[in-house]
């Protein structure tokens, strides 16, 4: 039974400098873990800047190759991929979803010619209706129709319909596997939670698993099963979301975990006048 | 006066003719708010509520086409409106009495220049001091923000993210202004490094006694830093407080929602979001701007805008389900809503 | 469009100008199809007449009318430049955004071969054509000629475009719905390169009219075929300006002058227009 993505032991470096002197310097370091393909899990990978915890997305999507290590997905590796017709079936199952919103789409483009391109390519939809009935298919799983959103050029909608219209988009192919980068981040503090929600809801109903990364543990906490702790390219802490998170081991964690701001501290904040 | 700054129906709007499309946002709709000496006043609010216009608009750093249409802005140090002083009396306060935090470090920070250097450049003009004994300052500033002395002759991109917004916050506070507004300063730092920058921030602003303002769209960041808290949407204060009042009994139900929708560790209970989004400001609802949104809409909320009135003694809230107490009314001027 | 039209010539007084320029030349261009002379005959008329209302430009040493003479030349460069334009476009475009986008080997051979291409000396290659060409020679080799040398400065300026949307996230997205290569550069990432390409297709037809004026004066291209430098030319053979007939020599001049002004202005007044950072400012955004 194969898993369904397994990390194993994968690194990347990057060097830089010329042919005098040269640097090089790993972002991702020996990082090991692997999602089961019979149990949907959200899996959220917890770092701060510069933990190389986009560069392992990106690895994951094949949008970057490892410089060692193997990513295996469904048994295939995934730098092996040749050729339109493989990557294409890749991608059937393999999504991402993008931390800015309003990056992750044409300024000058309308926003459902996506969802129409990933119904033709990967919901087989030859029509236009058909096309159009896969699109207000998917949207409607993310709580928006079609509606909403046909011909609308991206800055007529909110971040959080925009986010919204990329995860239905990502939902069209039926995929195993969604990789969201930082999915929630530039999304607004009313709306955020609209989409922490959703993704529990792509793995209970809809069976996806959902590769989760933040730096934001809370979010993390509140929907996440496992989560993997990256301190500069390496692992240093990995287990179940709850217990890692209320109860953290590695020095790193802990101070991760103590240097959130709580709601609990407005108390301490005195009211006001001069002193 | 007694207010280190007092604001009164400020509106500030872009307005741009573009190939003969006119647009007129609405970034800054009449704000009335005053923020008290030695308090930090937070102001909240989201993307496009107006927040970072109404920043500009009181620092005096506005450009077409953003203009102010109308209210007054008056600092304790000034006798007159900030927008009736001529462009030099604006830049001898700017610094001495009013300094800025930017969001990013590097929009204070020449990146071809040393930090000694944008230390000469922005505070040795205001200090009347010798050059050594400007120093002996900034170096005291820098050991409070536990710097060492050295990164003087460091340049900006040799120093990390948060040792950068250290060297921000001792720019802006080497003066001592009266009045230091923060914009944003930690949203862009790593957790850890956050708390680290806060708890500089706060402590800095207790020994020199300033007012600041202090806005960011972060929640949890309002509950450790500021005295008093501001809620800003689609351009307008819809609800104001103390701090700790504000989040232990939001009354508009846009706070109440915000509030409740907080993920904490810890918290495994279910949260909701609105529905929704923040209207554009170029074309924001009639009447209340929250009224799509909100759960207790009526047809009066449709209509008329409500005003930021006093409901409970140091409370403020625009809301036409919230009534006044009778201290309130009693003790305020303010017009009460009709129910 | 025309709306856009519309608002581009009240808003904007470089394309009202530059498009009222380009109008009047347009209109001498129409004319030629009405010319009561053929164009290619001399002697038809009296000679060396200066401007009057039976000709309004005069007539020149051969015996033609200027002004009718003057259109069809207008045509003729005309249609010249555009050609050289529209195929050296297609070529740039073609390899810049294939260029930047799939970079790599291919990337380094395009740009091997682009850069080969920018540091040829246009002027004695083409004299060079010319007299290899002699008998062979033709307006369209001349053009295809000239397109294949007027292509690589754009196409470097489209790669570095092409290179910075390799890198935005909607090229992603794209390829995870599913987009062939072909469909992104032309659909997702060509309307970020159109005002490159429209500004510089304008520029190029000056270029290619002022090399073609420059080849013909000199007398390197087919001098029977009425065009801009061709009138020129025989005006020098008759030493017109010596003789005194410099309404000859004005027209052309003139004229084509015009022409360069006002696509100049329309390309700077559209470039802006076009530009996708005023385009978003426009919708609204």
């Amino acid at each position: 039974m194969n898993p369904l993505l397994s990390v194993e032991h994968v690194t990347r470096t990057y060097t830089r400098g010329g042919i005098l002197g040269r640097i090089e310097f790993s972002a991702v370091d020996d990082v090991s873990f692997s999602l089961e393909a019979a149990r949907p899990e959200i899996f959220a990978i917890i770092g701060e800047s510069g933990s190389g915890k986009t560069t392992l997305a990106r690895m994951i999507l094949h949008t970057e190759k490892p410089s060692g290590g193997v990513i295996r997905f469904l048994g295939t590796e995934v730098s092996k991929l040749r050729g339109r017709r493989q990557r294409l079936q890749f991608m059937q199952k393999v999504q991402p979803i993008f931390q800015n919103p309003a990056e992750a789409f044409n300024p000058l483009k309308r926003v459902d010619r996506y969802l129409y391109a990933s119904a033709y390519y990967f919901a087989g939809r030859r029509s236009r209706e058909g096309r159009e009935a896969a699109a207000d298919e998917a949207l409607k799983k993310v709580g928006l129709s079609l509606v909403e959103v046909k011909g609308r050029f991206p800055h007529e909608l909110s971040g959080g319909q925009l986010q919204r219209t990329a995860i239905a988009r990502a939902l069209i192919s039926s995929p195993a596997l969604i990789v969201a980068d930082e999915p929630v981040s530039m999304v607004d503090a009313s709306l955020r939670m609209s989409i922490v929600n959703l993704f529990k809801t792509l793995r209970d109903d809809l069976k996806v698993s959902i590769v989760y990364i933040t730096h934001d543990l809370a979010t993390a906490y509140y929907i996440s099963d496992r989560v993997l702790i990256l301190q500069k390219g390496k692992v240093v802490e990995t287990g179940p979301a709850q217990e890692v998170l209320s109860n953290p081991q590695h020095p790193y964690t802990i101070r991760l975990r103590e240097a959130i701001l709580s709601l609990d501290d407005v108390d301490n904040v005195q009211a006001g006048s001069s002193q | 006066m007694d207010a280190a700054l007092s604001v009164q129906n400020l509106r500030a709007y872009y307005v741009t003719d573009y190939y003969g499309v006119r647009r007129e946002v609405r970034a800054v709709d009449d704000i009335t708010l005053s923020v008290e000496k030695n308090e930090i006043y937070g102001i909240a609010g989201e993307s496009s509520c107006g927040k970072s216009t109404f920043i500009k608009t009181v620092a005096a750093a506005i450009r077409p086409p953003l203009r102010v249409l109308g209210g007054s802005i008056k600092y304790s140090f000034l006798e007159r409106d900030l927008y009736d002083l001529d462009e030099k009396t604006l830049a001898d306060i700017r610094w001495k009495h009013l300094s800025f935090i930017p969001q990013g470090s590097m929009n204070v920070l020449n990146p071809v220049r040393r930090i000694r250097e944008s230390f000469q450049d922005f505070a040795f003009p205001h200090m009347r001091l010798g050059r050594s004994e400007f120093f002996d300052v900034v170096n005291q500033r820098l050991e409070r923000l536990h710097l060492s002395p050295s990164i003087l002759t460091a340049f900006p991109h040799e120093l990390s993210g948060g040792m950068r917004q250290r060297v921000a916050i001792a720019l802006a506070t080497v003066c001592r202004p009266e009045f230091i507004i923060a914009d944003e300063p930690t949203t862009a730092l790593d957790v850890v490094v956050q708390k680290d920058v806060l708890a500089l921030t706060l402590e800095t602003q207790r020994e020199i006694g300033s007012s600041m303002i202090f806005v960011t769209h972060d929640l949890t960041v309002h509950a450790n830093i500021s005295n008093r808290l501001g809620i800003m949407y689609a351009g307008r204060l819809i609800e104001e407080g103390l701090t700790r009042d504000v989040f232990r009994n939001p009354m508009h139900p846009y706070t109440q929602h915000l509030v409740a929708s907080l993920p904490q560790i810890g918290d495994l209970t279910p949260k909701t979001a609105l529905s929704g989004a923040p209207p554009s400001l170029a074309q924001p609802p009639s009447g209340c701007r929250f009224h799509p949104r909100c759960p207790l809409a009526t047809d009066i909320c449709r209509q008329t805008n409500p005003e930021l009135i006093t409901v409970v003694p140091g409370r403020r809230v625009a809301c036409y389900a919230v009534m006044p107490s009778p201290e309130a009314r009693a003790m305020t001027n303010d017009k009460f809503q009709p129910s | 469009m025309l709306k856009v039209l519309r608002d581009l010539f009240r808003h904007n007084r470089e394309f009202a100008f530059g498009s009222i320029l380009v109008l009047i030349v347009l209109g001498i261009v129409v004319a030629s199809f009405f010319s009561p002379y053929p164009p290619l005959d001399s002697y038809v008329v009296p000679p060396d007449i200066p401007p009057s209302w039976d000709h309004l430009f005069g007539t020149n040493s051969r015996g033609q009318d200027v002004f009718w003479q003057l259109s069809v030349a207008m045509r003729n460069s005309l249609l010249f430049g555009i050609s050289v334009a529209l195929i050296s476009r297609v070529i740039s475009v073609a390899v810049g955004l294939v260029s930047g986008y799939v970079g790599g080997m291919v990337d380094r051979v395009l740009m091997s071969i682009n850069d080969t291409f920018v540091v040829i000396p246009l002027f004695p290659i083409l004299t060079l054509f010319y007299f290899m060409m002699h008998d062979h020679m033709s307006w369209a080799l001349l053009a295809l000629a000239m397109a294949s040398l007027g292509w690589p400065y754009d196409a470097r300026l489209i790669r570095s475009v092409a290179l910075s949307l390799r890198n935005r996230e909607f090229t992603t997205q794209s390829i995870f719905s599913g987009m062939s290569t072909r469909q992104i550069l032309l659909e997702e990432h060509l309307p970020y390169v159109l005002p490159i390409v429209f500004s510089t297709t304008l520029n190029n037809i000056n270029w290619s009219i002022g090399l073609e004026v420059t080849l013909s004066v000199i007398g390197l291209t087919n001098i029977e075929t009425p065009t801009i430098g061709t009138m020129i030319y025989w005006a020098n053979q008759h030493t017109a300006m010596v003789a005194g007939v410099w309404w000859w020599v004005l027209a052309p001049v003139a004229t084509v002058i015009m022409m360069f002004i006002g696509l100049f202005l329309l390309s700077v007044s559209m470039n802006e227009f076009i530009d996708p950072r005023t385009r978003l400012a426009r919708m609204g955004v």
